[in-house]
């Protein structure tokens, strides 16, 4: 493949490009910059962060699981990057040194790399934006009186560079495969029709969204994807449609963004969203490809079912629609189609009675051992409606409808909640793992819905809302 | 003087620019050659059949070893030879190194490492403690006992007594920078560049693996990139492999892990069962305490002796025990070999105790920050008597250790008072139980603990270290010692002695990468030694070049050496005054040496480990701190809302860099024992072998308001510039934070709670239904 970026102020014109090369691996051994760092190589340490600005703006992401072919057309700037052309310091940089924010100095190019990208937007919540970079020295609170110092301060001429250089008209093109024996095997589509087209003809290739999954399938499994499709250049199913009665998401809205679009609706699920991975692995994931790959302990699906959402699927020409809860059969098992691939993702605008509970070893950047996810209308201090969904409880993201039925009808009090409590027992037989024993599970997908009546009841839930 | 500046790490600049060189930033010669290793899928068998044609037959391989392509010791161990580097025929855990692969690129070599055909007949595993003692499976012929008086004789005379049982996990050490090394062939001599906090260890070990004298190998260590503990033995295998390799290629060549490979492959925390029975009078003070250890120590030794010794030495923190006994086993099991990890046992002996105090106050009924003072030692000043409250036995109690050691710098009383003052602690236990009378959900609760750590190798003959120091003819000094810099700010700390000594602005000092060409037979970067040993080394060099120069200028000026002043950058002899570099010159032309070594040995220790009785330290180092936290009682999950510390480093060498060591140790001392949960399945199978799965501390992990301060004293040992060593003892903070939970956690009913460590959510969840009697 063929892609053009910008690095660190420089344009690179690639040709033949591997598809599945990690930037990481190309920087640190095509180009000799070795000041990204591979920390775990699975996108969880944010040792390799960088800074890769695109329409959106500037985002941080994780080098190691991103391939070239997705900064087509984007500016990518590494921590050499991050001082300028005659070598001053990033502010950053400067204030990171005079708060001894390195010790063994190894996370700290991502470090570096994360805040260059929140003092670029103008990002203060800094636990927030840090979430995705691990340091086993400091006990973070020099890096955090870092970020702290730099706020409000300008941001460097060398940085504001990368917003001119963006080549929408080339991020959104086709990707010619110069160098490739006819057929070609690999895609970067531009829009939905294409990638519907090239995806019919096919149905064996791997889609590739944000690669925060399919990255260690070639990174930790050591896999070799071919016919692969990238979606990055699909502008359309990057688009947000808010109507009257509906949200809206396309496949490829990250879920950064799909956080700060449910910010007014559904606050709750958008504090679940932020701890959701971390702002590197929430600028690439998407919202298509967490449903699409299954996985039973993905956060978003709980809280959509909860909500009523409906997946469209899309085949060709051809588009078919189902409720979200029936897209995930089995372990594994999903109703795809081959060529079939998720087009958008919608719900009902409605009053917000969701409450999503993400409970995980760590707050921030862990995955799941159980999401609970609660909408339960009350009318007249009687439950009208239902809609209760869980990950972590299943083989696949499921709705607990013995426990909804225990509740319907009932007044909302201590004793109808106590009353359905053993429901879940009906609903759920989870597993046991490294994450939580089976019987934590349960248990604590009980206290979930106690929780969700406390704080109806106004009572103090929420550790993270405590202060000394 | 540089000495007590607040600076920068030395490497700051570089750092956060990513221009600081780790192992695999090192541009490589052409050529060069990668590895990996196939691994061992199961615990225990022995290899029937290998087909390594596949792993030969894929892209870019060069080469495949196994154990008997191995030209001379198949070994590397740091301790007793029982760690083949590549499997002998027997296989000990799942990870265990089978064969290498070297290959032309690091994909390369992992992708073919996948491919090899070994057939097994497996043998049941020895996984849990149960099976270990059933097998008889351990290191040495029995248990170690420490005694001091008559424990059970004290515990049974008690008015009150507990008695309980608790688990206390591992912890994967989680450097940053996983293990690696590169190994440079060069005219039959090899040049190893090793991330690794102990290069002579692996300098001998690859002159074993190729059987040639230690001179034939030179290792080179600018930096880790995180040590903790996990590069002091682990290593060797990379080292030695591609020291091989590289033999047997003509090559240079690199490997490092992966990092499911690093935590599959590499040793961890030991994990203990620590089983206590505790007498105390009806006031708190302890009359005696018995501990039975049982350390899960992996397949091979490795270190685990001298680190279950150190969690011995460790039962009685700050507190003086009247009569005590320990007995430790050192378990023989089929997992990765547990290895050296900050605080070397001492964190789980700590551990003990702090249950001990915490169970007891809650029988008790007192405030446990109270009844922990009244059990302290002595302060020096106070002769032998405790003195918060008299105690009731009337003869006169010797202020020592278990092992025998008299306690004479004992700083806890005043650090104590200051700490609890400083952090209102009085006040907030009240307002934490106002809270948790108001709150049914939400409960909070709030601890106390002290840290009392030793100071020196236990294994006395480490305790010595050397360096190099050369002025050049324009003033400036090239620095060399046998410590290694692992992010912990020794190279800054020893410059500045060395900057100190001659009395010259620091960027005069060239800090340079420990090279044992340079100076040989150094110790590990081990044991919160670094600046205490390669300080006083540094200092030895210093004063001598200094000396000769002092000597060589007062004959000049007819003047008294022991007049010449070196101070601000300049040398003052008599009326003269000349730069550093100007007196530089001048010895030169004068032809006197402005090289020299120089050697330090820690005074006063002596140890008998077999008889548990002598003084293995050189001094103690001293800390306190109080942890808040916040319980969600409905689902377990916590954080702590705020921590504050006092800790002792003598008179700091550099106080920016000591408070980094405190935020650091505390935090990773907390994540040890809330979230870092290491699950082996029944295979042996460690399920938690990756960052998504292992859970350290992240960025929102460290206390909302955490306030650290350094205790204004000074060593009353002769250390380098009386400071005292600060990379292990606030790892020991930490504990604060699992006793708070235990505090919040007995808000929810009358029992007590007997966490297990690491205290997940789910653990603290199974803590809150135990006290509600569920």
């Amino acid at each position: 493949m063929d892609i053009t970026f910008l690095l660190n102020g420089e344009t690179v014109d690639l040709a033949g490009v591997d598809p599945t090369a990690t930037l990481l691996d190309w920087l640190r051994e095509e180009r000799g910059l070795t000041g990204t760092k591979e920390g775990c190589n699975e996108g969880d340490c944010g040792a390799c962060t960088v800074m890769v600005t695109d329409e959106d703006g500037a985002k941080a992401l994780n080098a190691c699981i991103l391939f070239l072919p997705q900064l087509h057309g984007k500016a990518v700037r590494t921590v050499e990057g991050a001082s300028g052309p005659g070598g001053q310091m990033h502010p950053v940089q400067k204030a990171m040194v005079e708060h001894h924010g390195s010790q063994c100095g190894f996370c700290t190019p991502g470090f570096v790399m994360s805040m260059v990208a929140s003092h670029t937007n103008g990002a203060t919540d800094h636990d927030t934006q840090l979430a995705g970079n691990l340091c086993r020295c400091t006990g973070y609170a020099p890096i955090i009186r870092a970020a702290q110092a730099v706020e409000g301060t300008p941001v460097p001429d060398w940085i504001e560079t990368d917003k001119s250089f963006l080549l929408p008209e080339i991020s959104r093109g086709q990707v010619e495969d110069r160098g490739a024996e006819p057929p070609s095997s690999r895609f970067l589509p531009r829009n939905a029709d294409e990638l519907a087209e090239i995806y019919a003809a096919h149905p064996d290739a791997t889609l590739v969204a944000g690669a925060t999954d399919v990255g260690l399938w070639v990174t930790k499994q050591l896999r070799d994807l071919d016919p692969v499709i990238f979606l990055s250049g699909c502008e359309d199913l990057k688009e947000i449609v808010i109507t009257e009665d509906t949200m809206r998401f396309g496949a490829m809205v990250d879920m950064n963004r799909m956080g700060d679009a449910l910010n007014d609706q559904h606050p709750s699920y958008a504090e679940m969203i932020r701890r959701y991975a971390s702002v590197q692995v929430r600028h690439a994931a998407t919202v298509g490809g967490n449903i699409a790959n299954g996985s039973p302990i993905g956060d978003n699906p709980p809280a959509l079912i909860a909500l009523g959402a409906t997946l469209h699927l899309r085949k060709g020409d051809t588009r078919r629609d189902l409720p979200l809860e029936d897209f995930f059969i089995d372990y594994g098992k999903q109703d795809l189609h081959p060529g079939e691939f998720v087009e958008t993702v919608s719900f009902p605008r409605q009053a917000d009675r969701l409450k999503c509970y993400k409970l995980s070893k760590r707050f921030d950047q862990d995955i799941s051992a159980v999401c609970g996810c609660f909408n339960i209308t009350i009318s007249d201090g009687t439950v009208s409606e239902a809609r209760i969904a869980f990950g972590g409880m299943a083989g696949i993201p499921k709705r607990a409808s013995t426990v909804e039925a225990a509740l319907i009808g009932k007044p909302w009090s201590t004793e109808t909640v106590q009353a359905a409590v053993p429901a879940f027992g009906a609903d759920f037989t989870p597993l046991t793992d490294m994450r939580a024993s089976a019987e934590y599970r349960l248990e604590t997908a009980k206290a979930m819905l106690e929780r969700y009546f406390a704080e109806d009841q106004g009572e103090a839930v929420n550790v993270l809302e405590v202060s000394a | 003087m540089s000495v007590t500046k607040p600076l920068p790490h030395d490497a700051a600049p570089l750092h956060v620019t990513g221009s600081a060189r780790y192992v695999d930033d090192i541009p490589t010669p052409k050529g060069a050659l990668h590895l990996a290793f196939g691994l061992s899928p199961i615990a225990k068998g022995r290899i029937t059949a290998m087909d390594l044609s596949d792993v030969k037959a894929a892209p870019g391989v060069v080469m495949v070893m196994t154990a008997e392509d191995l030209p001379f010791t198949n070994d590397v161990s740091p301790s007793i030879h029982d760690e083949p580097l590549l499997s002998d025929g027997t296989v000990n855990y799942i990870g265990q190194p089978v064969f290498l692969v070297v290959a032309t690129s690091h994909l390369a070599a992992r992708k073919a490492a996948q491919l090899g055909k070994v057939e097994y007949t497996e043998e049941t595993p020895i996984l849990t403690i149960e099976e270990a003692l059933a097998a008889d499976s351990r290191f040495e012929e029995g248990p170690r006992i420490y005694e001091k008086g008559d424990a059970e004789a004290a515990i049974s005379a008690a008015p009150r007594v507990i008695e309980a049982s608790f688990e206390l996990g591992g912890q994967e050490h989680f450097y940053l920078e996983g293990q690696a090394a590169l190994a440079v062939p060069n005219e039959g001599d090899m040049l190893v560049h090793s991330s690794t906090q102990h290069p002579t260890e692996i300098q001998h070990k690859v002159a074993e693996a190729l059987g040639v004298p230690m001179h034939a190998v030179r290792v080179e260590t600018r930096r880790m990139g995180g040590g903790f503990g996990g590069k002091e033995s682990q290593g060797n295998a990379l080292a030695v492999s591609c020291a091989i390799a590289a033999r047997a290629t003509g090559k240079a060549c690199k490997m490092r892990y992966d990092r499911d490979d690093d935590m599959v492959i590499t040793g961890k925390r030991h994990a203990f069962r620590i089983a206590y029975r505790a007498g105390f009078d009806e006031e708190g003070r302890i009359q005696g305490v018995s501990f039975l250890h049982h350390a899960i120590c992996g397949w091979a030794q490795d270190l685990s002796l001298p680190v279950a010794d150190r969690a011995m030495l460790h039962s009685d923190n700050a507190y003086l025990l009247p009569n005590a006994r320990i007995e430790s086993h050192r378990l023989k099991t089929n997992t990765q070999s547990a290895t050296a990890y900050r605080g070397f046992g001492g964190p789980q002996g700590m551990v003990g105790i702090e249950r001990v105090m915490d169970h007891a106050a809650h029988e008790l009924g007192l405030d446990p920050a109270e009844l922990r003072r009244r059990n302290y030692y002595a302060a020096p000043s106070q002769g032998g008597a405790a003195p918060q409250a008299p105690r009731s036995i009337s003869k006169k109690v010797k202020n020592t250790t278990p092992y025998g050691m008299e306690v004479e710098d004992f700083e806890l009383h005043e650090m104590t008072e200051a700490l609890l003052a400083s952090s209102d602690y009085a006040a907030r236990k009240e307002a934490v139980a106002r809270w948790n009378a108001e709150n049914r959900v939400v409960k909070k609760g709030i601890a106390f603990s002290p840290v009392k750590f030793g100071i020196s190798f236990t294994l006395t003959h480490l305790n010595q270290a050397g360096a190099l120091v050369h002025v050049y003819q324009d003033g400036s000094v090239h620095l060399n010692h046998g410590g290694t810099e692992m992010g912990q700010g020794l190279f800054q700390k020893v410059a500045q002695v060395a900057a100190s000594r001659f009395g010259i602005p620091l960027d005069l000092v060239k800090i340079t990468a420990t090279d044992t060409a340079k100076v040989p037979n150094t110790s590990a970067t081990a044991a919160s030694s670094g600046s205490d040993l390669n300080g006083m080394a540094v200092k030895a060099a210093c004063d001598t070049v200094r000396d000769r120069m002092a000597e060589f200028l007062a004959e000049r000026h007819q003047a008294d050496a022991g007049s010449v002043r070196f101070a601000e950058g300049h040398v003052e002899v008599g009326e003269a005054r000349y730069s550093f570099a100007e007196a530089a010159a001048l010895v030169y032309q004068g032809r006197v040496s402005l090289s020299a070594t120089g050697f330090y040995k820690t005074p006063k220790i002596e140890w008998d480990r077999i008889k548990g009785h002598g003084r293995p330290f050189y001094y103690f180092a001293y800390g306190a701190s109080v942890t808040e936290v916040a319980v969600d009682t409905l689902t377990g999950e916590n954080r702590i809302l705020r921590t504050d510390i006092l800790h002792d480093a003598g008179a700091s060498l550099n106080p920016a860099l000591d408070v980094g060591q405190v935020e650091g140790g505390y935090v990773q001392g907390a994540g040890w024992l809330t979230t870092e949960e290491l699950v082996w399945d029944d295979m042996g199978r460690l399920h938690t072998h990756a960052p998504s799965t292992y859970k350290i501390p992240a960025c929102s992990d460290r206390p909302d308001v955490f306030n650290v301060a350094l205790w204004d004293g000074e060593n009353r040992e002769n250390t380098i510039y009386r400071s005292k060593a600060v990379g292990e003892p606030p790892f020991m903070l930490g504990i604060s934070a699992w006793l708070a939970l235990s505090d919040a956690v007995a808000a929810c009913g009358a029992a007590y709670p007997a966490l297990n460590a690491p205290a997940t959510a789910e653990e603290v969840w199974r803590g809150i239904r135990r006290v509600k009697g569920g």
